[in-house]
């Protein structure tokens, strides 16, 4: 009696689970397919998964339009370098307040945990101001430079390097190392776990961004994935053709991120979620 | 006693994030609070007006619609986020092959970005499209998903439920994985089935989980734009409009910057009683876990 509910009840979780998986893959699934779809199949009804003819034309107009391409590397751009100085300006700042005595240490920190409470919504009035002071509108770097400090970052990386025994940088320093090279041949290397963390989050967060890129660019040329697939949509005739072979463009990197690092994410996911 | 250099080292460190965290965060909050005492169109003088801005603020219809359509987005897509992760999660600990391959696929759509999201949705909720014959085949009417502003409204809730809850949904594996396995064997001899396990077992110690993803879903909804913008643009007629997009309109399309920032201020308020809340959370969590 017992075994035959516990057998009927995995039958259930699994029901459940299928039922839920199509809910989360099918819209995406059905985005791909339609994605070579014909104009004029786009809309047929009934429709069919992939209409009589399907054709690849979609991307390649897609592609042909060198716009897109420049979108494309513009976020690659973007995505890359925003991704490396976020790691080496937060590295350094999450090390230092993990291993050395300073003064101000105590009121720094709070400072930065404070930077919690005013995203980017709350001022994005008074930091356009300052883009444009600073001459950084409609250029990547100023998409780049102004967001590369992260609270939650500096938190992940002084998590990591506390319980780090402080023995090894004392050794280092007997034999007359700087702080400098003890931060760079001794610290530096074993964090890799944590900048793999940052690189994944930085990387994901830049890619799909659009509040910054909206603030900040207005020239064309400049226009980010995100910015150009929202422009696009907000026309008065959508092209949804080439709107939808470009979303699945866009979509393909993170796939790939998500699909190399799925352990490392859900992992920093956890560590920076619950305790930071 | 220290060398010089390690004195200065750290301040050298940080000097970077100092940087950019004081000209592109400190500076810009404290000068939106000026800014939210003048007239200022983003191009002539600011012209200082006290609180001529807050005041008209307190009489705006418009604003304080949106405000209440925030909320109430809100308080329904946040209940919505908390019991899709939960029940996920509690699906995913049951022990079963395939837990991962689950796993990975409920979290795929926290990774499409807001944009990309709200694209595939209007495309999928246009009037000839999929979920319409779907709704068809078994005998429905068409539904005006994204021209009926109830349904638009749904339509957000349902969404932003979709694309957030593998998010909360890894939290929650977490707790629920940290829970001892002694209670359930010792409520499994006491004859609980598994409502009783987790009415009074996994739901109790999960309270820590719970309350902070609450917190933090709820500050992540209460900013909800880029979605709106992709999925209906705060349409029909202004009924899916939140407060960062009429905060974004007034700023930027109809240049009132120093009345924009009135605005701001608002949801600053919201935004960091529930911050604080959720640092009291944190350090809560981190006692308890010592």
């Amino acid at each position: 009696m017992k075994t035959k509910n516990k057998v009927s009840g995995k039958v259930i979780i699994y029901i459940l689970l299928v039922f839920f998986a199509l809910v989360f893959l099918l819209p995406i699934v059905w985005i791909v397919f339609s994605s070579f779809k014909t104009a004029g199949e786009l809309f047929a009804w009934p429709p069919s998964l992939l209409g009589e003819h399907p054709t690849v034309d979609n991307y390649l107009l897609a592609l042909e339009e060198g716009d897109f391409v420049q979108y494309f590397v513009n976020t690659v751009f973007v995505s890359i370098v925003a991704t490396i100085l976020t790691v080496i300006v937060n590295v350094m700042a999450g090390y230092v307040f993990a291993k050395y005595d300073f003064r101000f240490k105590k009121l720094l920190f709070a400072l930065v945990m404070a930077t919690l409470m005013i995203p980017l919504e709350v001022i994005m009035i008074p930091v356009f101001k300052v883009i444009v002071a600073t001459h950084m509108y409609n250029s990547l770097w100023g998409l780049i430079i102004p967001a590369v400090a992260s609270p939650t970052a500096v938190f992940l990386v002084r998590q990591y390097y506390v319980p780090i025994p402080t023995e090894l940088m004392e050794a280092a320093r007997i034999d007359g190392a700087s702080e400098l090279k003890i931060f760079l041949r001794v610290m530096l290397p074993i964090a890799k776990p944590v900048i793999a963390v940052l690189c994944i989050f930085s990387f994901m967060w830049r890619w799909n961004d659009y509040l910054w890129p909206k603030l900040v660019i207005n020239d064309k040329a400049q226009y980010t994935l995100q910015l150009a697939l929202a422009n696009f949509s907000g026309e008065y005739s959508v092209d949804w053709n080439s709107l939808l072979a470009m979303s699945v463009i866009s979509m393909i990197p993170v796939l790939i991120v998500f699909l190399m690092f799925q352990k490392h994410i859900i992992g920093g996911m956890t560590a920076g979620g619950v305790k930071g | 006693m220290k060398s010089l250099e390690r004195k200065v080292f750290p301040y050298l460190m940080l000097l970077p994030m100092i940087v950019i965290f004081g000209v592109f965060l400190f500076y810009p909050a404290l000068n939106g609070l000026w800014i939210s005492f003048t007239k200022w169109d983003g191009i002539n003088a600011q012209e200082f007006v006290l609180f001529d801005n807050y005041i008209k603020l307190a009489g705006d219809g418009d604003f304080w619609r949106s405000f209440i359509k925030t909320m109430v987005f809100t308080v329904l897509s946040v209940p919505g986020i908390y019991v899709a992760a939960l029940g996920l999660a509690l699906l995913l600990t049951r022990a079963i092959k395939g837990s991962n391959l689950f796993r990975a696929i409920f979290y795929w759509p926290t990774m499409i970005s807001s944009i990309v999201v709200g694209l595939s949705w209007r495309f999928l909720l246009g009037e000839f499209g999929v979920i319409n014959y779907i709704i068809s085949l078994f005998g429905g009417e068409k539904i005006s998903w994204l021209t009926n502003p109830t349904a638009a409204m749904g339509v957000i809730i349902f969404v932003t439920v979709w694309s957030m809850a593998g998010y909360y949904m890894v939290m929650f594996v977490a707790g629920i994985k940290a829970i001892s396995q002694d209670y359930y064997e010792a409520s499994e001899i006491d004859g609980a089935g598994f409502w009783q396990q987790f009415w009074y077992i996994t739901l109790p110690l999960l309270k820590a989980t719970s309350l902070l993803v609450l917190v933090l879903s709820t500050v992540t909804v209460i900013k909800t734009y880029p979605l709106v913008v992709a999925l209906t643009d705060g349409g029909p007629a202004g009924a899916t409009k939140f407060m960062v997009q009429i905060i974004q309109e007034t700023g930027f399309e109809k240049s009132q910057m120093g009345y924009a920032c009135a605005m701001t201020m608002v949801l600053f308020v919201v935004l960091a009683v529930l911050t604080s809340v959720q640092f009291k959370l944190n350090k809560g969590g981190s006692e308890g876990e010592n």
